[in-house]
């Protein structure tokens, strides 16, 4: 039995960081997809044999003792199943895993369990046993709500299974959020509007809505190289930004990150704890942890083997399947929690910038980015970009980062 | 880096791969060998090899080596005297290189060869004519495929000049394209020597090379008798550092003896020396007891820095000096001049220091300390081509680890003031308010360009754009031979690059400098978001300066990265904007998805990025990036 089966449990928890510490978030990476999406980079692969889902969740309860070691006894804030298609997993795996968390750190009763779900039918038969095993947040890939859109995502799911899905999460998980991509090829404003207008009056109380990027080594990249796809340009991609940012805000559902959308305090809190600079530890193919031990100033980076298979290997003999790790001293945390936190509409906490890079903020550079209009002061103790600095943020922290 | 960026100029593309090679001359001090130096005036010769860039000079150099066994085999390899790296890697010869070879010739005695293989490249024509002061004889080098190209002619004039007897040898003859008869009449023709007992040869596959030797033995004479044996007079040829000799320089005996222990006399610098050491390059360096009259060697002698040296000086006995001295030749004089500062500003001292020590094996260009507004400390440099130009800046890049800006290349410029003084300009930065300008003079070339005549019209426009004026024009069958009176200021920018692509190769180029004109000119500031930065400054010709405005300010647009903010570009002649640009704000830059392990990346992109803005210029708010400024003096049509 898990130890936060409370299906009635509703009111969400306090804020991670609201009473000043950003939060230490357990993280696990589920590697598989039933098929790749052609925009998608993350980790995910596509097995054409069943999966040994046994096997698997033995590495990942072995990895999870060995990165336990690692960061010591600590009071777990929230935890995430990410993917690739957690939703592939059958929901006694997913209370293995979470149960697994439970006997390695502390983890109180109301925390944020949040798991990554693909709306196909399939999948949306298990999401009761998920909420059984203990998730009480989803977030599901809905990606688009037009056909024509999500058979050009390479989605396997249809709008109207999309909508089902998002039905039958509401009424099983206490928070749901779910995911769409716009700035798709041939998008207008209008019909994005409409899109979104219609998300919003599905939506529980999380959105998130990322602008179509082409990454690297995918399909779409490829692609888009051939000029086979294009996508909106500078100035489209920028009024949607804007716009979206107006509906959505119009309707309830501000932004708090430069793509994530809650009703206030309905904020994922694991994903602040990014944001916010806390701490987490990853387990699973190609998870990244980050956290402090002890007292020490340095943060450790953990990034374990991507290759599932290869992954498993690892673990069977060395116990643990990082294969990478980093020690960040003070000034690369200042910059990490620069780049971070300033994607939040909170913005950044000066004295704690501060405090972690062990020097103050580069005045000059500060100053040139208000005067330019891109960064503002909230009072006297932090900073944020302004709506302005948001949509070229990646230029105004390479002016600000050291 | 330094990225100068765009095309080489004529032939200058690298094709060999680089390595890292010590001169010969450098890997120690061989033992002596006492027999070498005991060979009479008549079995000596002493000879340059000279032609036009590419045709063989080096490889033929190789073959010679090789054939009298001067090196052995596991030490040869393509051309073996190209030793720095920079020559190597682009394939050309930089430096002039003197070997000296024996050879058991066809009539059964044995001989002494002087040979000093020359760049071909017009900025290194002054390594040629010392180098020919040395000798009495030259092979003239043409490739048979290609023909006579411009230096072909303006070597073997300076070889004719200096009296010599010249062998013409005709290489390349394993191309399928070589035309020998026709490169023959070429020869005849444009030149006017006697092709008919040229010597066929490929440098490449061996063939001829034992003709070479005959002909250098049979034809080229001895060094002539002198005055008699004393007092020793020398003409100092060439000097360089080396790391463990120190100061070594090459001189040609012209009478007397020098060895070790004499106390010797430049009369020029009036310096006296001990010689320390005398010694022949084989192209190692070999101790010798002493050199007689008409031989070349070196010596070294305790002397601190080459800039002890001068090129072309006497060298005599301090005790018996000889009565006259050698005429000596002009020294080198820089021609083109830029500034060079490094990105980062701590590395001014290392800058400092880096062209300090390449100053002491290259005294062709000079240096000052300059200090811009925009660029802080740095130093404006003379060079005497744009080629020499490159070649520093990359060296002081590689060999130095230096990140450097380069400025607009310059022409020195002369100025008479209002008051009746003359000023040189070697900076259009420190150009004074033009009330206080009388005029303005700038120096013109005498350019000779061959080219294959379907490219004739196309170059005819390219001179007369940059304002030249045709001296003449004659035909060598389907071959052009242009003369054009130029402003060198029209040519030191992109005239080759130009004249590379206008003739898809084929076009052959050299100048020399022809004093100064009177011009009218003016200085043209670019303004980067209203502000004025001087390192792009420069002297243009006024009819050409609006064009040359526009085109600047377009080529900035492309260059400079969008920024938060729109910048404007403007060029100006004093406070009046003759041309505008404006680069649009950027649109959107922000990453999308972010959270979890994507931080890592994330960061590294962060730091690839404030890498690139290192390799940025800050002017006020903008960022200019460090190839912008040469990059934008790059001007097409
Ligand atoms: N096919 C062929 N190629 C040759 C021959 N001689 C030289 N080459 C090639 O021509 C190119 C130029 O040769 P170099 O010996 O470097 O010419 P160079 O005259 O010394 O050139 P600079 O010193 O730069 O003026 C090289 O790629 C040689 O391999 C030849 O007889 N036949
Ligand atoms: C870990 S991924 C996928 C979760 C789940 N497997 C799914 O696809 O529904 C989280 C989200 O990132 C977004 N995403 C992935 N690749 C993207 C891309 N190239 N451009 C924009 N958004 C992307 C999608 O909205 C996706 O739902
Ligand atoms: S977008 Fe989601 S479902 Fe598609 S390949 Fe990526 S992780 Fe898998
Ligand atoms: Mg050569």
């Amino acid at each position: 039995m898990t130890v936060w089966a409370s299906p009635d449990q509703t009111a969400p928890a306090p804020l991670n960081g609201d009473d000043g510490s950003p939060g230490f978030g357990v993280y696990l990476h589920w590697p598989f997809c039933a098929a790749k999406c052609p925009y998608c980079d993350f980790n995910s692969h596509v097995r054409h044999a069943p999966v040994d889902q046994t096997a698997f969740a033995e590495a990942f309860l072995r990895e999870m003792a060995h990165v336990r070691d690692l960061t010591g006894p600590r009071e777990v804030t929230s935890i995430f199943i990410g993917g690739g298609t957690p939703s592939l997993m059958t929901p006694e795996t997913v209370g293995t895993l979470l149960n697994a968390v439970a006997a390695h750190w502390r983890v109180p009763a109301n925390i944020e369990v949040t798991m990554e779900a693909n709306p196909q039918s399939a999948d949306a038969n298990r999401f009761a046993g998920y909420r059984t095993a203990g998730v009480n947040r989803l977030s599901l890939g809905v990606q688009a709500l037009n056909d024509a859109d999500l058979t050009f995502l390479g989605r396997l799911h249809d709008a109207d299974e999309a909508r089902a899905a998002i039905e039958l999460a509401r009424r099983t998980f206490p928070r749901l959020s779910f995911d769409l991509i716009y700035a798709r090829p041939g998008q207008t404003l209008e019909n994005w509007a409409s899109e979104l207008r219609e998300a919003i009056s599905l939506a529980a109380d999380h959105l998130s809505l990322y602008q179509l990027t082409i990454e690297d080594g995918t399909p779409f990249k490829a692609l888009h190289a051939a000029g086979r796809i294009a996508i909106p340009d500078g100035e489209l991609a920028s009024n949607l930004y804007a716009m979206t940012q107006d509906i959505t805000s119009d309707h309830g559902l501000p932004a708090y990150e430069i793509s994530n959308h809650a009703v206030p305090g309905a904020q994922s809190r694991h994903n602040l704890t990014y944001w916010r600079y806390g701490d987490y530890a990853g387990i699973g193919p190609g998870a990244h942890g980050r956290f402090a031990v002890g007292e020490a100033v340095e943060k450790h980076v953990t990034i374990t083997e991507r290759h599932p298979e290869t992954w498993l290997e690892r673990v069977r003999r060395h116990g643990h399947g990082i294969a990478e790790t980093e020690t960040l001293d003070r000034m690369a945390q200042a910059d990490e929690m620069l780049m971070m936190g300033l994607r939040l509409t909170e913005g950044v906490d000066l004295a704690r910038h501060e405090a972690l890079g062990g020097r103050t903020i580069d005045g000059q550079a500060l100053q040139a980015m208000i005067d330019l209009g891109m960064v503002e002061r909230v009072g006297n103790a932090r900073i944020r970009a302004t709506a302005r600095g948001r949509i070229v943020l990646d230029s105004v922290i390479a002016e600000l980062a050291q | 880096m330094i990225r100068t960026g765009g095309a080489l100029p004529l032939g200058m593309r690298p094709r060999r791969r680089p390595s890292i090679a010590i001169p010969l001359s450098r890997q120690g001090v061989r033992p002596y060998i006492s027999a070498m130096t005991k060979t009479p005036r008549s079995h000596i010769r002493n000879f340059s090899i000279v032609a036009h860039i590419d045709h063989g000079k080096s490889t033929l150099a190789d073959r010679l080596i090789q054939m009298t066994g001067s090196l052995e085999e596991r030490e040869m390899k393509d051309q073996v005297l190209d030793a720095m790296d920079i020559e190597r890697e682009r394939g050309i010869t930089i430096k002039a290189n003197t070997v000296r070879l024996e050879y058991d010739a066809a009539d059964g005695e044995h001989y002494v060869l002087n040979l000093i293989d020359t760049p071909g490249h017009v900025d290194f024509a002054y390594e040629v004519s010392r180098s020919l002061a040395a000798c009495e004889g030259s092979l003239l080098v043409v490739d048979a495929s290609q023909g006579v190209e411009a230096q072909t002619l303006a070597n073997v004039y300076q070889a004719i000049d200096n009296d010599h007897e010249i062998v013409t040898v005709l290489n390349k003859v394993d191309l399928p394209a070589a035309d020998i008869d026709r490169v023959k009449a070429q020869v005849e023709e444009v030149i006017g020597l006697d092709a008919s007992d040229a010597v066929e040869i490929s440098a490449k596959t061996g063939q001829g090379i034992d003709q070479v030797l005959e002909a250098i033995v049979t034809r080229l004479p001895a060094p002539p008798e002198g005055e008699g044996a004393e007092p020793l007079k020398a003409l100092l040829v060439d000097s360089w550092y080396d790391a463990y000799l120190g100061v070594v320089v090459l001189v040609r005996i012209i009478d007397g003896r020098m060895k070790r222990g004499q106390t010797i006399r430049m009369i020029g610098t009036d310096a006296r020396y001990q010689v320390d050491r005398v010694g022949v390059l084989t192209p190692k360096l070999v101790t010798v007891p002493e050199l007689g009259p008409g031989e070349i060697g070196v010596f070294t002698a305790s002397i601190k820095e080459v800039a002890d040296t001068r090129v072309g000086d006497t060298i005599t006995e301090d005790k018996r000096p000889t009565a006259v001295a050698l005429p000596g030749f002009k020294p080198a004089q820089p021609v083109v001049f830029c500034g060079l500062f490094p990105v980062d500003a701590a590395d001014f001292e290392d800058l400092r220091a880096a062209i300090g020590k390449l100053r002491l094996n290259d005294a062709s260009f000079s240096y000052e300390m300059e200090t811009s507004a925009a660029l802080g400390f740095g130093f404006r440099c003379g060079f005497l081509g744009l080629l020499h130009l490159e070649i520093i800046q990359e060296r002081l890049a590689r060999e130095f680890d230096l990140d450097l800006i380069a400025t607009a290349p310059s022409v020195v410029y002369r100025m008479t003031l209002t008051d009746g003084t003359v000023t040189e300009l070697h900076n259009p930065a420190d150009m004074p308010d033009v009330v206080k300008i009388a005029t303005i003079e700038e120096p013109w070339i005498k350019a000779t360009i061959m080219t294959p005549d379907d490219y004739l019209g196309a170059i005819l426009q390219l001179c007369q754009e940059r304002r030249g004026i045709q001296t003449d024009l004659a035909y060598v069958g389907s071959r052009a031979m242009v003369t054009y009176e130029l402003p060198l200021n029209e040519v030191v920018f992109d005239f080759y690059d130009r004249l590379k692509s206008i003739s898809k190769g084929y076009a052959s180029f050299d100048y020399q400098i022809d004093g100064y004109r009177e011009g009218d000119l003016v200085r043209m500031s670019i303004l980067v978001n209203e502000e004025p930065v001087d390192a792009l400054s420069m002297l243009v010709h006024r009819s050409a300066a609006e064009k040359r405005g526009r085109v600047m300010c377009e080529k900035l647009k492309d260059l400079i990265p969008r920024h938060m903010f729109k910048i404007p570009i403007q060029a100006a002649i004093g406070g009046k904007v003759i041309a505008r640009e404006t680069i649009s704000a950027m649109r959107k830059d922000v990453t999308a998805k972010c959270y979890g392990g994507d931080v890592t990346r994330k960061r590294k992109l962060l730091e690839k990025q404030k890498e690139g803005k290192k390799k940025m210029r800050q002017f006020g708010r903008v960022e200019i990036p460090q190839e912008a400024f040469i990059q934008v003096l790059k001007v097409d049509g």
